[in-house]
């Protein structure tokens, strides 16, 4: 008879250092969380501590019942992700490095913090909260382990006081690019977020629009859906209509240094999107003379796309066309650590790809972006 | 096919699950309502730990507006992304043509029937009285 004994062993996360991928990556969208609900205080004044225990945070939000998050996971996040010694996933820089940095090999992790004090409409406040982010990023994440880059977080309602924040920030080394959201008051193309594009344009800094945001509007343009599945659906429309905004306010053109990277709203639409406004701008171009050339052209020379979440269609030819308009050297490889619609980099990219644009997609073309070329 | 002596049946009461390595293929092995079942704790779509998800039930619906929720317990969900699969089979209900996780037999058998393995009588031989938990592999 052959029977075996086995002992138990510990339920453990499948990517282990024993597997972990060769290829060396960027993760270009991690989410940093706060372990406690005053753990920014440190990095708060008296003022703005007292303020939020009396009065809390009042985002432009349609919904006033409940937080936005949780959905379909705990805190939108992996089931798996929960640090050993407690809080919410994302808190812990020891397990992050266990579970994801070191298994995954990430040589360079960009930290986008959501949850901030971005959308919040005290614009004092807004501010505070931001530069505390900024302060905690760095003394939680950035000095405690050098692969990770942080994101300087701004209150991006009010464009000089966020303009005032980068400049501030501009030059450390600790921070690689700006961080805006999706989903704003306006479009993030008109004139108040201007200051916010001229300060990074002159400090070198990336602009990274990633999906979500509190804007008080519907996440679509046909109002308040039913479900979370059309939430994500809608994270893609709002970045278009974020982009299309940005091209046709020109800001592109009146920043012509700048580079923006769209985080976490897919790219597969970029092609269309570009077809169509370069479609209406030869018709229509009278009405915003300022917008130089066809909208496509600014597109592929100022925008970069992370990659989670990625389309993944039946023929992986389709995705291969996609990628190939944008430009193998304008996707920057992003996980969403320790958000639920995770991407695994070693299943992420089909067979097929040439080693150069592999590198690329990886690392390369992060590195290159962030200034940060070994 | 082998079969690997699990644990001792009070030691996995239904509603619970144990994690073990097996021939280096990580294995969970559920008691539901008193039957046993083994999947591969490997997700088919992108590879996380499956089994540390919740069980659930099945949502279906024939026609809007009616909803069916079966299979109480029975239906584990990837901590991931989300994707369902029947503990008992494995079977896939994003896409059953492609995504199968791989199930293995696990059922109960007397002390007397497994002790006669080579390594089982020097581990654990006080308790040869025991029914244990077996999966085949």
């Amino acid at each position: 008879m052959n029977i075996q004994f086995r002992e138990s062993t510990e339920a453990a996360s499948p990517l282990t250092a024993k597997d972990a991928i060769k290829t060396a990556i960027a993760d270009c969208d991690i989410h940093p969380a706060r372990a406690t609900r005053t753990e920014l205080y440190p990095y708060l004044a008296k003022r703005w501590q007292h303020h939020l225990e009396v009065y809390g945070v009042h985002a432009y939000q349609g919904m006033m019942e409940g937080p936005p998050y949780p959905k379909a996971q705990p805190n939108a996040s992996r089931r798996d992700a929960y640090p050993p010694e407690g809080g919410p996933q994302g808190s812990s820089l020891s397990f992050m490095q266990k579970q994801h940095l070191d298994p995954s090999n990430v040589q360079l992790g960009v930290l986008n913090p959501l949850n901030t004090g971005q959308g919040i409409r005290n614009h004092e406040l807004s501010a505070a909260l931001c530069s505390a982010i900024n302060d905690w990023q760095i003394d939680k994440w950035t000095s405690k382990d050098k692969r990770l880059k942080a994101s300087i977080v701004v209150g991006n309602e009010d464009g000089l006081a966020a303009a005032a924040e980068i400049r501030e920030r501009a030059g450390d080394k600790n921070f690689v690019q700006v961080l805006l959201l999706s989903r704003n008051v306006e479009p993030l193309g008109q004139r108040r977020y201007w200051p916010i594009y001229q300060a990074a344009e002159e400090a070198g800094l990336p602009v990274g629009v990633h999906a979500f945001g509190f804007g008080g509007n519907p996440i679509t343009p046909s109002g308040w859906p039913s479900y979370y599945i059309e939430e994500m659906v809608g994270h893609s429309q709002c970045q278009q209509s974020a982009l299309a905004s940005l091209v046709l306010e020109g800001v592109f053109e009146r920043f012509p240094k700048l580079k923006m990277v769209m985080i976490e709203a897919g790219f597969g639409w970029a092609p269309s999107l570009a077809w169509r406004l370069d479609k209406v701008w030869q018709r229509l171009r009278s009405e915003v003379p300022h917008v130089k050339r066809p909208p496509s052209e600014y597109i592929r020379e100022q925008v970069w796309w992370t990659t989670q979440p990625m389309e993944d269609p039946e023929r992986r030819e389709d995705l291969f066309d996609v990628i190939k308009w944008i430009g193998w050297d304008r996707l920057l490889f992003a996980t969403d650590y320790p958000h639920w619609d995770y991407d695994e980099p070693s299943r992420v990219l089909p067979p097929g790809v040439s080693e150069a644009n592999r590198e690329a997609f990886y690392l390369g073309n992060a590195r290159k972006l962030y200034g940060l070329t070994a | 096919m082998a079969r690997h002596v699990i644990a001792p049946v009070d030691e996995l009461p239904p509603g619970t699950r144990k994690f073990l390595e097996i021939d280096g293929r990580p294995i969970a092995v559920f008691n539901i309502k008193g039957e046993y079942f083994g999947l591969l704790n490997r997700c088919p779509h992108q590879g996380a730990s499956l089994c540390e998800g919740p069980l659930i039930g099945l949502a279906q619906s024939k026609k809007p507006g009616e909803i069916e929720y079966t299979k109480l317990g029975e239906i584990i969900r990837c901590p991931w992304h989300g994707w369902e699969f029947d503990v008992r089979t494995g079977q896939s209900y994003c896409d059953p043509r492609r995504f199968r996780v791989k199930a293995y037999p696990a059922h109960v058998e007397p002390g007397t029937s497994v002790v006669k393995g080579p390594y089982v009588a020097e581990t654990i031989p006080v308790r040869i009285e025991s029914d244990y938990v077996v999966v085949e592999l």
